[in-house]
């Protein structure tokens, strides 16, 4: 199929349309407002629905609505969006249904900036609202990932009735690249447990995250965290670069990755053999990898647009085996070829 | 033996969880009996809350989800735009409707929604003690207004079908009360009505059944009921505050 020339919010909006998606919510906010212009112009063309809800909060209640009727649904926005959002995702979690939540990140804390940013990380991974629970995080470095993975995130959420969240930044959602479209695909995922009405021919289905005898909660949880650990065990997804013979890892996901690439072929023409880990799954995160790298390198260094949140899940998987730092800018600020350069030299001379 | 008499098709026999003398379960069978009634038992889809009616899900016997507090009119506008042809309702107290969803109502309605919501006020926060609702009376004593709900430093109450009606596109908006047999009949009519204007495409359809509260009013059911006449509905006035079905002609 042709490669077509699009914006990575567009990409998002496509991909998510050829995976079946016919309903989204939106909220308007920087960096990824085209993704609901997007959807405003061709939901209402193949009958599906586009509606900009009231608020962040509506919108991902609208989502909450559409996935227990059993459809695909998503919902995106920036930073600040996605905080508001995170009442609806714990529901979610807790009530066991698939949704896709796009996070085009921007600079915080706060209002923080329109620039972007790594630095809603933890939030992404470790949970983001109230409870015990993940989403499969997914971490797009270019426009066509920024396709692909929004419909392996439709597909990872129905598979294991979890939300899943494309934890994408400012530059991949603005930027400009050639990108080959998904085909329409049919999911033929069933969904026994949607609403449908009972058309009088089954019990009720109930959709809910209340259980108010303890016994029982812990037991939906211990449930739900099984169900993790097959996450865990089958879905994590990252790219090796020039990793086989490498005495310094990089460990950078998103945009970082791409400036590490230019960082490590810099550092190789220096001599100085390094390599990359890109998690492309962030949660499930890539730990078996890191820890089997962590046995013939000399470091790792975790370059983030944050101010250090990805390292925490480095230095966990490495196991203290290793030196670890950190190579990072934040507030919307990108760190350069040459820092990343610098933090590799630096490490591979033991000035650490 | 001839059955005169029998529980709603669109009830579990679940046992209600509500308080002695408590007008939820009045109005559960109300809405109940609108389902059987309409014939739309198995396509209808029931929105609970958060509130004293959040196991709401365990007492319909239609599909039910148990929404976010105060989310129920987002999460029965997805429902509604995913399956057009279900008949979705919301169930909401005070607190969850004309507080914390006060936003996901008002735009529900002016959207036109093509739903049902059953809004009920009793003037007080019930599951969680006995608070101050944005429906309490001026001077009504409750556990975070010990001194009487002071309206010049908490505002008054909001009378939400007034303000509703304040909009352009809600279809039905109808204030009724279940503290006697007339205004119970009145308020089945009233429930039926709003389910058959979903059922005919109409749009939003929002009745709220003034409702009493004994246990957190600090009242006996009897007193409680009076205390409905004498104060609630002076303050709530009962009737019809849109219906554009008169409107069209």
């Amino acid at each position: 199929m042709a490669k077509v020339l699009m914006k990575g919010n567009e990409a998002i909006a496509e991909a998510a349309i050829r995976a079946g998606c016919r309903h989204y919510f939106g909220y308007p906010i920087t960096p990824q407002t085209e993704v609901a212009a997007y959807m405003a112009k061709r939901m209402p063309k193949i009958g599906g629905t586009f509606l900009q809800a009231e608020s962040e909060i509506s919108a991902i209640n609208m989502v909450y609505g559409v996935s227990s009727a059993g459809l695909r649904v998503m919902t995106s926005s920036s930073s600040p969006g996605v905080s508001l959002k995170q009442e609806g995702i714990s529901y979610l979690a807790g009530s066991d249904l698939p949704a896709l939540i796009v996070n085009v990140q921007r600079g915080g804390p706060g209002l923080g900036g329109i620039q972007p940013s790594q630095s809603d990380y933890f939030q992404a991974t470790k949970g983001g609202g109230h409870g015990d629970y993940h989403l499969t995080v997914l971490a797009p470095a270019s426009v066509q990932e920024m396709a692909d993975l929004t419909v392996k995130a439709f597909d990872l959420a129905d598979k294991y009735r979890m939300p899943a969240m494309l934890l994408a930044d400012g530059t991949m959602g603005q930027m400009m690249e050639p990108v080959e479209l998904p085909e329409d695909c049919v999911h033929t995922v069933e969904k026994p447990w949607a609403l449908t009405g009972t058309q009088g021919k089954r019990e009720h289905n109930i959709i809910n995250s209340l259980y108010l005898v303890p016994e029982q909660l812990e037991q939906k949880n211990l449930e739900r965290y099984e169900k993790y650990k097959t996450v865990e065990q089958n879905e994590v997804i990252c790219e090796e670069y020039m990793l086989d013979d490498a005495d310094v890892c990089v460990v950078a996901f998103g945009i970082a990755a791409r400036v590490s690439k230019n960082a490590i072929t810099a550092a190789r023409a220096k001599g100085i053999k390094a390599g990359l880990i890109r998690p492309v799954t962030l949660w499930p995160f890539p730990s078996e990898i890191i820890k089997k790298t962590a046995d013939k390198v000399n470091g790792f260094i975790s370059v983030e647009l944050s101010m250090g949140q990805m390292i925490e899940d480095v230095k966990l998987a490495e196991e203290c085996k290793k030196p670890v730092t950190l190579c990072s800018r934040v507030g919307g600020m990108i760190p350069t070829p040459e820092q990343v350069l610098k933090a590799i030299e630096d490490m591979e001379g033991g000035k650490i | 033996m001839a059955v005169v008499f029998k529980k709603p098709e669109a009830l579990t026999d679940a046992p209600l969880h509500y308080c002695p003398g408590c007008t939820h379960g009045i109005i559960h069978r109300l809405v109940a009996e609108a389902i059987d009634d309409l014939g739309i038992l198995g396509r209808t889809i029931g929105v609970a809350p958060v509130g004293c009616a959040v196991m709401a899900y365990d007492y319909f016997s239609c599909d039910m989800v148990e929404a976010a507090h105060g989310r129920a009119p987002a999460v029965a506008t997805g429902l509604k735009r995913a399956r057009p042809e279900n008949i979705v309702f919301t169930y909401q107290g005070d607190g969850d409707l004309a507080s914390i969803g006060m936003a996901e109502t008002v735009h529900a309605a002016t959207r036109n929604e093509n739903i049902t919501v059953i809004f009920v006020n009793n003037a007080i926060y019930g599951m969680t003690g006995g608070q101050m609702a944005p429906t309490s009376l001026p001077g009504q004593v409750t556990q975070t207004s010990p001194y009487g709900r002071d309206v010049k430093t908490v505002g008054y109450p909001i009378k939400v079908c007034e303000l509703l009606s304040a909009l352009d596109a809600p279809y039905y908006i109808e204030r009724v009360a279940v503290n006697n047999v007339k205004n119970v009949m009145s308020a089945k009519k009233a429930i039926k009505r709003a389910f058959q204007n979903q059922v005919d495409g109409k749009g939003f359809s929002l009745i709220e059944v003034v409702s009493s509260c004994p246990t957190n009013w600090g009242m006996t059911p009897e007193k409680a009921l009076k205390w409905v006449e004498t104060d609630m509905i002076p303050y709530y006035p009962l009737g019809v505050y849109r219906d554009k079905s008169k409107e069209a002609e």
